[in-house]
């Protein structure tokens, strides 16, 4: 699905350059369901955005697919992120003023499809989340879980084959974390690859793998492991 | 360009800040307002001087006699010009004069005499006329005709006579022609009624006057050879200016004024006094279109200022939309086409305004035909250049925005809470 090697990020703060990602290295197959933890500030978001095109970075190698995704055009990225990649977020950005429906509908907008065979295709969608009575409200009548919900349904609606979600339940209450984590599970298990950021524990066990980040290099579950004295005396 | 979706797109963001929507439309709507406003008023002054001016040839000269103020040919200065028939002959041989009317009114300039009808009688200006005027003031005929070549050649005894002679001597509904009126003792046969084309005074001068064959007042009023002013219009192709200087040389040769002497003859030439006129409305349009376009300038200024804060308010949505997939170039045209919109509707809105100020004006100038202004009329290529000029400001004000907007980077965005 999607591999990286030797990934460079820099960012430029005033005269000198903070090193955000260094060297990182790691494949994800297709279909798989990975976490990516660690601490705040780790580059997590950052290495995100580049495996959404959102962002370049400086070194290295970005294959999605079989594309080497380099300092692409605006207008190239913006076309493999509307075909390829769904996106979620933590404060769910979905745009206020529209419904929940239209929202959903607003990645076909950019697909070219006409507006009623898109409401059409949203309102699958949004039962799919469970939300179907909810089409006509705006963001701001719905609680956070229904907003992601919402969110994911956006992200869905372009048939993504890799959905990146940046901190999905970090602005929920557990029980609701756990309603989202079912969605994302049932999404995977259809088939689409999918990649959370999170610092939950919990969330991270629901998935089948975590990759972990420590100052922007990708370290094993042993180096991750030794920094917590009480789980490195267990180990033998 | 006429996706009903796209439509819908740019309605429900305009929508979803009114307020600012109307503020940024009301500078529009009142530069649009304004500029037909000063465009209207321009025209208005000119359809009311057109109105004065109606029915006069515009390549009109007059020429009368005065003082001289040089001596020549051992001639005194002060020696009053009196201009006489051989004059006709004289000015008729000058290749530049389309029509000659030698005039002469009786009694002298601003005289008026008696004239009487059965027991009815009113004072009026009466002129000796060739039939050659006709080409020089346009009348039209309620009844008859003007004077003709006959009744110069016979003397005979007419006369054609203006409305308010009519009204004055004649009970109303009686037909006058053929009827004879007596001026200062002398009967005249009534041939023609006439009704000016012209308004104001020169209209009210009009249908004052009898208008009597040249010929025929020399003999019935003994006046001798004396030609009062002449009045004449150039050849087309002659420039007004050319043709005075022509008639004043001859004239000033036969009369033995010095050449230098430009008080010895008056003249009045229509041609100067039009090319001014025309410079004046020129001027006077180009000043509506300046300020009125400023206005208008200033409006556009403020929907592009808006237009950039709302992009920059609208960061986070924006960069949502890239996230989602949107080009740059969609960007831009979606931003554009918020601009190109905004403007056009608020523009149209005081277009129709502006028509409807105008003729609401116009239908109130029609009742006042004394009124200097006459009826204000935008022309509808004028209605359709605002509008075009309306759609290429949109497009102007949405460019610094649209680029803005185009220019940001989705992660920037995303992360602006
Ligand atoms: N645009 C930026 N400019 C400068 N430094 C940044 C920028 N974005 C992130 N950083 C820094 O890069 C590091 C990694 O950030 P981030 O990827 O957001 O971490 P995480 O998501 O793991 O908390 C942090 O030290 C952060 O301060
Ligand atoms: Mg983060």
């Amino acid at each position: 699905m999607l591999r990286l090697s030797k990934v460079n990020k820099y960012y430029q703060v005033g005269t000198h350059s903070l090193h955000v990602l260094r060297d990182v290295d790691f494949e994800v197959a297709d279909g798989e369901f990975v976490a990516i933890m660690g601490a705040s500030g780790s580059g997590k978001s950052t290495l995100l955005n580049i495996l959404g095109i959102l962002d370049d970075y400086d070194s290295g190698e970005y294959w999605l697919g079989d594309t080497v995704i380099n300092k692409l055009s605006e207008s190239k990225a913006a076309s493999y992120r509307n075909r390829f990649i769904g996106f979620v977020f933590q404060s769910f950005n979905l745009l206020p003023f529209k419904t929940a429906l239209e929202n959903v509908a607003l990645p076909l907008y950019y697909q070219g499809v006409t507006r009623r065979k898109r409401n059409q295709i949203a309102a699958q969608y949004l039962e799919r989340v469970g939300l179907r009575d909810w089409a006509d409200h705006l963001p701001s009548e719905m609680s956070g879980g229904q907003k992601q919900r919402v969110a994911i349904a956006r992200a869905l609606i372009g048939k993504p084959r890799l959905i990146l979600a940046d901190e999905p339940t970090g602005a929920l209450d557990s029980e609701t974390s756990k309603q989202i984590m079912d969605l994302l599970s049932e999404i995977n298990a259809t088939g689409i690859t999918v990649l959370i950021v999170t610092h939950d524990p919990e969330v991270a066990s629901r998935t089948q793998r975590t990759i972990r980040l420590r100052d922007g290099k990708v370290v094993n579950a042993l180096e991750a492991s030794a920094s917590h004295p009480g789980i490195a005396a267990a180990v033998p | 360009m006429f996706d009903l979706d796209k439509w819908k797109e740019i309605w429900s963001t305009l929508r979803s800040n009114p307020l600012r929507t109307f503020l940024t439309a009301f500078g529009v709507f009142w530069g649009i307002l304004m500029l037909m406003a000063m465009l209207g008023f321009g025209s208005a002054i000119q359809s009311g001087s057109q109105r004065q001016m109606k029915g006069m040839a515009t390549n009109l000269l007059f020429v009368w006699g005065q003082q001289t103020t040089e001596s020549y040919d051992g001639l005194p200065p002060g020696r009053g010009v009196r201009f006489n028939t051989a004059d006709i002959e004289l000015l008729r041989r000058l290749p530049s004069i389309e029509y000659l009317a030698p005039r002469l009114q009786l009694g002298g300039w601003m005289n008026n005499f008696t004239v009487s009808h059965e027991s009815k009688n009113g004072t009026f200006t009466v002129m000796a006329d060739y039939p050659e005027l006709k080409h020089i003031v346009a009348f039209e005929y309620d009844a008859g005709r003007f004077i003709n070549e006959r009744d110069i050649a016979e003397q005979r005894k007419v006369v054609v006579i203006g409305r308010a002679v009519y009204e004055q001597l004649f009970e109303p509904g009686i037909d006058p022609i053929n009827k004879h009126i007596k001026i200062s003792g002398v009967y005249f046969q009534v041939v023609g009624l006439t009704r000016t084309l012209r308004g104001g005074n020169q209209g009210d001068r009009d249908a004052n006057t009898l208008f009597v064959p040249f010929t025929t007042l020399k003999t019935a009023f003994n006046i001798g050879d004396r030609v009062g002013f002449f009045a004449m219009t150039a050849k087309p192709g002659t420039d007004g200016p050319e043709l005075e200087r022509q008639v004043r040389e001859a004239l000033s040769r036969h009369h033995r004024i010095s050449p230098t002497d430009q008080l010895a003859i008056g003249s009045f030439n229509m041609f100067v006094m039009y090319s001014k006129f025309e410079m004046f409305f020129l001027v006077l349009q180009l000043v509506s279109w300046v300020v009125g376009g400023a206005t208008l300038l200033a409006g556009v200024i403020g929907v592009s200022n808006i237009m950039l804060i709302t992009v920059k308010e609208r960061t986070k949505e924006i960069g949502v939309r890239k996230a989602l997939g949107a080009s740059p170039m969609s960007i831009v045209s979606m931003v554009m086409k918020e601009s190109i919109v905004l403007t056009a509707f608020a523009g149209l809105i005081g277009v129709v305004a502006g028509v409807a100020l105008l003729a609401g004006t116009g239908a109130i100038l029609e009742h006042l035909p004394e009124s200097p202004l006459g009826p204000p009329n935008v022309s509808l290529s004028t209605v359709l250049t605002a509008v075009a000029v309306l759609i290429g400001a949109g497009a102007l004000a949405g460019v610094m925005p649209a680029t803005h907007a185009a220019s940001i980077k989705p992660i920037e965005a995303l992360r602006a809470e």
